[in-house]
């Protein structure tokens, strides 16, 4: 028998039985929607990762200590020593082709204007860091080269910071109290949204690090170092200039490990995506097993329906059906269930990832591979679990099965 | 009741590719049994079903095979339809010993040869009557089109024209018959057998139903073997074969 007459005539079958066409199909259904929704948001949150990392600039480096391994091997790590402001102008002098090298140390502390409290990122820096984060000032003005130098207590502050403390009003010229410091506000930060990992990046006290060490940390660290390099080709130059200085510096001998790390956007991109990849992968097999459940559920059912068409099974033998024909008649009819129910899925999934990703806030990256995949993969399943209730069918005997009730 | 049996043969002469012609010559042998056993169960439990029968069939002729239950015929008519084999002995269907056959070689004699009318009418219940006609169609690999023509004659041959969307399940008794024997036709097969046809039917639809096959024996030339256990229908038939206990009783020809 010709494969089209074999799709007729499964394509009739479940026509007329919709209802139980549709439960079978209903746990490929969910498995495929499962896996496309699963796949694509996991996508989406990768390409919006990178995307909002990369928005930071391809040309940025970003010097944070390493970790380095207790003495006697017990295997704790503990943190590197820090960075220090010489270390930040020792970049700056030495290492060529760089816009701009921003020094940061940052703590949380408590903010206070007048009887108002608010716990906030309190961040020593200097302009350098407004200028790598293409961040612009709404209201005021950026710190004075004097007002650097000499570590002097004035803030920059974000707009969430500005709406907790002053609501409506004007805060410039106005002293806030960090810990015992009294600080001026003289500028105030543009909009800038939640960050990557889900910050409000707007939530945020600026001053120059020196007023920063000696009034808040009350030591001389820089926690990390961010350094744009003057394009993006100059990077790999920069992170190698940078590696070498900060060995001199540290005094780590030749065979020693570096106990800092100097990362661009690329590398961290990359650690970004390896994460979000195995999460989107691991939550990816999960919704696969709900496709096996499904196949199961077409074995089951098929079963069930050749027990219950065993009388026609038997008239089609009769009237000159082959066993090949029959096996091709049921294996074509699990098919083209989980065929279609994979179909259904694919919409399904991408319909549901698209709300996802809307209310998510993701990117709505549908993957063509992937839709591929699961369309081979459901029909496969039907393959897989239609193959022994159709062989079955194929080997009733004629006489019996016209007997059959 | 009126049976609108085609006047012109040609109406069915559309079969398929390797049919013998319809008007056979009564002289052809269709059908033999030589010392056809067959045995169920072994040992104690052994069943003779059937104890070394023969008899032969020619083209053209319309059998009646009677018996009581238990006398083989059921037995002798599943291995005449090449649904079974015998357990010794040999059953030649137009000169091919079944007996030699795979499963598949018996599905395909019938897919070709043979027409097959039930007591239980055997329709697939929620189809159409036209798609149950063209069920075994489908099966030879017929066109859509040419299928679609052949099951509209043969419908129109058992004077169900008007029933062709009908489902089996909304047809009556008589009604489901006449459609599996246009389903049995259909295929313009060298032999119908049909198996206590009128068993499920009252006594006026009974006779509707062996009208049919006698018109179609007599005016179509198609071979008929019909099995029953009722005298009366077996009256129809040119040819009655008594069955007893496994063996043929008597084997008489009316003219």
């Amino acid at each position: 028998m010709m494969i089209g007459n074999a799709l007729l005539l499964a394509l009739r079958e479940i026509r007329r039985n919709l209802l139980r066409a549709g439960l079978t199909t209903l746990g490929i259904i969910i498995g495929v929607g499962a896996v496309i929704a699963m796949v694509t948001l996991g996508n989406g949150a990768s390409a919006s990762v990178t995307g909002s990392i990369e928005s930071l600039g391809r040309n940025l480096v970003i010097l944070q200590p390493g970790t380095r391994r207790g003495l006697g091997g017990g295997g704790a790590a503990a943190s590197a020593p820090s960075f220090s402001l010489e270390d930040a102008d020792a970049i700056k002098r030495e290492i060529a082709n760089l816009r701009a090298v921003a020094p940061i140390a940052m703590r949380g502390e408590t903010v206070v204007a007048g009887n108002i409290n608010h716990p906030t990122q309190v961040m020593g820096t200097d302009n350098s860091y407004f200028a790598v984060r293409a961040w612009d000032m709404v209201q005021g003005r950026d710190f004075t080269d004097a007002e650097v130098r000499g570590g002097r207590t004035v803030c920059i502050i974000g707009q969430t910071v500005k709406a907790k403390l002053f609501g409506s009003q004007n805060p410039l010229g106005t002293n806030i109290r960090v810990r015992d410091a009294p600080c001026e506000v003289v500028g105030v930060l543009d909009v800038k949204g939640q960050s990557t990992f889900g910050q409000d990046q707007d939530d945020i006290v600026a001053m120059p690090i020196r007023a920063m060490q000696r009034r808040i940390t009350g030591n001389t660290s820089v926690g990390m170092v961010w350094i744009a390099a003057n394009e993006a080709e100059d990077v790999p130059k920069v992170i190698g200039d940078l590696t070498k200085l900060m060995r001199e510096r540290r005094h780590l001998s030749n065979a020693a490990p570096e106990d800092f790390q100097a990362n661009d956007m690329a590398q961290i991109t990359q650690v970004m995506q390896q994460t979000t990849a195995i999460l989107t992968l691991f939550l990816a097999a999960i919704a696969a097993i709900s496709l096996l459940v499904g196949g199961i559920g077409i074995m089951n059912i098929m079963l069930v329906s050749v027990t219950e068409r065993t009388r026609e099974i038997g008239i089609r033998l009769a009237i000159g059906a082959r066993e090949r024909d029959v096996l091709t008649q049921f294996l074509v009819e699990a098919v083209m269930m989980s065929a279609f129910g994979g179909l259904i899925g694919i919409a399904l999934g991408l319909g549901a990832s698209a709300v996802g990703t809307h209310f998510l806030n993701i990117q709505f990256v549908p993957s063509p591979g992937i839709v591929f995949i699961a369309f081979v993969f459901s029909a496969a399943i039907g393959v897989a679990f239609g193959y022994f209730p159709a062989r079955r069918a194929a080997r009733l005997d004629p006489i019996e099965s016209l007997r059959h009730e | 009741m009126s049976i609108q049996i085609g006047a012109k043969p040609s109406k069915m002469a559309a079969g398929g590719p390797d049919q013998p012609a319809l008007q056979r010559r009564s002289s052809v042998e269709l059908i033999r049994f030589i010392e056809v056993s067959k045995i169920y169960g072994t040992g104690e439990a052994e069943v003779v079903a059937l104890d070394r029968v023969n008899f032969s069939v020619r083209a053209g002729e319309f059998v009646a095979v009677l018996g009581p239950s238990g006398s083989g015929k059921s037995t002798a008519m599943n291995i005449l339809g090449c649904l079974d084999t015998p357990s010794s002995g040999h059953y030649l269907f137009r000169g091919v010993d079944v007996g030699t056959l795979t499963r598949d070689q018996r599905a395909l004699i019938r897919r070709n040869h043979i027409g097959f009318v039930f007591q239980g009418f055997n329709l697939l219940k929620r189809t159409s009557a036209i798609e149950n006609l063209e069920l075994p169609l489908i099966y030879r690999g017929m066109p859509k089109a040419e299928r679609r023509a052949a099951a509209t004659r043969a419908l129109a041959l058992v004077g169900l024209s008007d029933r062709a969307s009908h489902t089996a399940s909304e047809l009556s008794g008589g009604q489901q018959q006449r459609v599996a024997i246009a389903r049995a036709l259909v295929t313009a097969p060298s032999v119908i057998f049909a198996d206590e046809p009128t068993g499920n039917l009252d006594s006026a639809r009974g006779h509707e139903i062996m009208n049919l096959l006698r018109a179609l024996n007599a005016e179509h030339g198609m071979t008929i073997v019909v099995v029953t256990h009722d005298e009366e229908i077996a009256a129809y038939a040119g040819r009655r074969i008594h069955f007893l206990d496994g063996r043929i009783a008597s084997d008489e020809a009316f003219a």
